[in-house]
């Protein structure tokens, strides 16, 4: 059975549409991770499905209710770790998680049972009477973890847990998650930016680009999908205007994409395209100024489905970072 | 009702980490009651005023005398004895004197022919409190050095016998009152204002927004905790306050009950009031920007430091609908005239209704999505 079940979903900011008629589902124990560039509309997905923003058409619903028409009954059976760090910093992680835990009504003694588990299952037990403004941003990050999961909801949101994290806080809060969700039985809708957190921890991934869905599929199937298994990116000296098409002429070449004098070749032998395009080259008398064979990575399929292209721009308010949000 | 006591527990808990709040709220609103209280007095003292006697005979001496006998007795002004008229009025342009009293060398001998005499007064207009303060002193002066050295047995002129009812009020005491509202606004409007809206900021309520909490329960949460803290403020402040300005029984148990109510109602309004501007705003710079703004608007026209009476009709409009007005009311009639709750039911009507209406329009102005 779907846990998140969305239906044609619209947002739109003013002209601006920040989610374009999108629809998927998520099934229960699942992790589903939303990948995509700066402003493609992820957070405002995430908002919408945990009532924060209210969709312009389209149906989302989420544990069996609606997002819109059931707005509280969702609150109650969802945990959200929105993309701030939104704790408070004046209290101690035991106290910040106490307060989330009345507001979800939990009693006093399944409260006080519940933080102290939480707090072991993200290692900041011995720190629990510590100020959350003396922790490090990987410790908050896991506070806020805990603090989303202390009304024990089965289901999890997470808009870009990771960010701004160092290598080693964002390898912990994988390694946490995915403890957790194998304890709990969580399903998680996560966004991130890291295509090597979302290969390592997601069972499906949606690649979603000016609002829609570009793709949708397990990271083993979307690398598939991209023509080749290896990807050789050069760069060449003195190409001729044709040149795309001679690269196309070599041997296992399934594709080739070129952006000014950088090119990318998806080939289905690496090798041996590599020791063609050394001679054709040659042959042509252009020169190679750098070459990369790499195998298929989540970073090729991201890049095959929303293009290379910066998204500089200007958005309209609602649509970026929370009006409420800093930038960090 | 259990999600709203989570929401004061957070604000409290947040406070007993840094009380700076209660403190700073405090603090400055005592400092403007001791500077203030002591620096106006009540009465104009000390005025610098040049004698310049041409005249040095009898009946001008006896001016003279007159007029150090005020120096000596109400210390409206001292005077300075000139022999040279153009030092005196340079010493008055150069702001050295207040002003110049010169009696001219033909004085007396009109005082005995039964002539008009007169005296001239150079006075500095540039400082109308002062200005006015020596203008007053004299226009009493002058009809008792004109009257009869012993009077008749018998008058018929009418006389005025002022009766006043309550103990001498020093205006330390007078501005007791807007101060302790002034403290219960600076509470409101860093808890209520800055605070919050820098939490807004940060995030933290996007963190609220996602657990089950009503939109009315997370106003009303945030309304009380920032009662409670404004509360501490006022009461801390209105102990603080009665024994700096020397209020007669500070210290009275019912007293101070009837403080507490007003206190609270007080600080109720004024919380309201600030949730109610700032709940549409996101920019952390807006209260920081408007404090000063309202505290003008809000505070002088209340009648904290000048009777409301004598108000143009604009700002007495501003007056009647300024909660300041009536919590300023109610504490003058609380400290200085020890009245009941009876006597302020008035203003604790108002104020209870000012803090419904406030919170209801907060209420339905708050958005519960971002």
């Amino acid at each position: 059975m779907a846990v998140i079940e969305v239906r044609d979903l619209v947002k739109r900011f003013g002209e601006f549409t920040a989610v374009d008629h999108l629809s998927f589902s998520v099934g229960q124990g699942e992790i589903l991770g939303l990948l995509g560039p700066n402003g493609a509309g992820k957070s405002t997905l995430i908002r919408m499905l945990t009532t924060l923003m209210t969709p312009t058409s389209g149906q989302a619903m989420v544990n069996g209710y609606d997002v819109v028409r059931e707005a509280g009954k969702v609150r109650g059976t969802i945990g959200v770790i929105p993309q701030a760090m939104t704790s408070d910093l004046e209290l101690s992680a035991w106290e910040n998680l106490v307060i989330f835990a009345k507001l979800h009504g939990l009693g006093r003694d399944q409260r006080r049972q519940v933080i102290r588990d939480l707090l072991r299952d993200v290692d900041l037990e011995p720190w629990a009477d510590k100020p959350v403004r003396m922790f490090s941003g990987g410790m908050r990050r896991r506070m806020e973890i805990a603090r989303g999961l202390v009304h024990q909801p089965r289901l999890f949101f997470l808009d870009e847990p990771t960010t701004g994290l160092d290598p080693v806080s964002r390898v912990a809060v994988w390694e946490m998650l995915a403890r957790l969700r194998a304890s709990r039985g969580l399903t998680i809708l996560i966004t991130t930016h890291y295509m090597d957190e979302a290969d390592k921890l997601c069972d499906r991934i949606a690649i979603v680009d000016h609002g829609r869905l570009a793709a949708l599929d397990s990271p083993l199937r979307l690398k598939a999908s991209v023509p080749g298994r290896n990807i050789l990116e050069v760069s060449f000296a003195g190409v001729k205007p044709d040149w795309a098409d001679t690269l196309r002429q070599l041997p296992d070449v399934a594709d080739v994409h070129a952006e000014e004098t950088v090119f990318r070749i998806f080939s289905q032998n690496g090798p041996r395209t590599t020791l063609a395009l050394i001679e054709a080259s040659r042959t042509a008398g252009v020169s190679i100024t750098s070459l990369a064979v790499q195998s298929t990575s989540l970073d090729d399929v991201f890049v095959h489905y929303t293009g290379r292209q910066l998204r500089d721009g200007l958005q309209e308010p609602g649509a970026a970072e929370s009006p409420y949000l800093f930038k960090r | 009702m259990h999600r709203v006591w989570a929401m004061i527990e957070r604000d409290l808990r947040r406070f007993r980490r840094s009380p700076v709040l209660v403190l700073v709220s405090i603090f400055v609103p005592l400092v403007q009651l001791v500077i203030l209280g002591y620096a106006f007095g009540g009465k104009v003292k000390n005025l610098q005023i040049g004698v310049l006697n041409e005249d040095h005979h009898l009946p001008s001496i006896r001016l003279q005398e007159m007029f150090q006998a005020v120096a000596a007795n109400a210390q409206t002004f001292v005077t300075i004895p000139y022999s040279n008229r153009a030092a005196a009025l340079a010493d008055l342009k150069d702001g050295r004197l207040n002003g110049v009293l010169e009696i001219p060398p033909e004085f007396s001998r009109k005082s005995l022919d039964g002539g008009s005499p007169q005296i001239g007064l150079a006075e500095d207009n540039t400082d109308p409190f002062s200005s006015s303060a020596v203008e007053a002193v004299l226009n009493e002066l002058m009809p008792v050095y004109n009257g009869p050295v012993v009077g008749p047995r018998a008058s018929s002129q009418a006389t005025l016998e002022v009766v006043e009812v309550y103990p001498y009020v020093p205006y330390i005491q007078y501005l007791l009152a807007g101060t302790v509202v002034l403290a219960i606004f600076v509470s409101a409007m860093i808890g209520g204002g800055i605070i919050f809206i820098d939490d807004k900021a940060r995030g933290l309520h996007e963190g609220y927004l996602v657990t089950p909490i009503t939109k009315f329960e997370l106003i009303l949460g945030f309304n009380l905790a920032g009662t409670l803290k404004a509360v501490i403020a006022g009461v801390v402040l209105i102990t603080l306050g009665s024994l700096i300005a020397g209020v007669p029984h500070p210290l009275d148990p019912l007293r101070l009950a009837r403080m507490f109510v007003l206190v609270v109602l007080t600080s109720l309004a004024l919380i309201s009031l600030m949730f109610l501007l700032m709940v549409r705003v996101n920019d952390p710079l807006v209260p920081r920007a408007i404090f000063g703004m309202l505290n003008t608007v809000l505070y002088f026209p209340s009648g904290a430091v000048y009777p409301t009476q004598s108000f143009p009709p604009w700002m007495k409009c501003i007056a009647a609908v300024d909660p300041f007005t009536y919590a300023v009311h109610g504490f003058k009639q609380l400290i200085l005239k020890d009245g009941t709750l009876l006597a302020i039911r008035q203003d604790l009507f108002f104020l209870a209704l000012f803090a419904l209406v406030s919170m209801v329009l907060g209420t339905l102005l708050f958005r519960r999505t971002l």
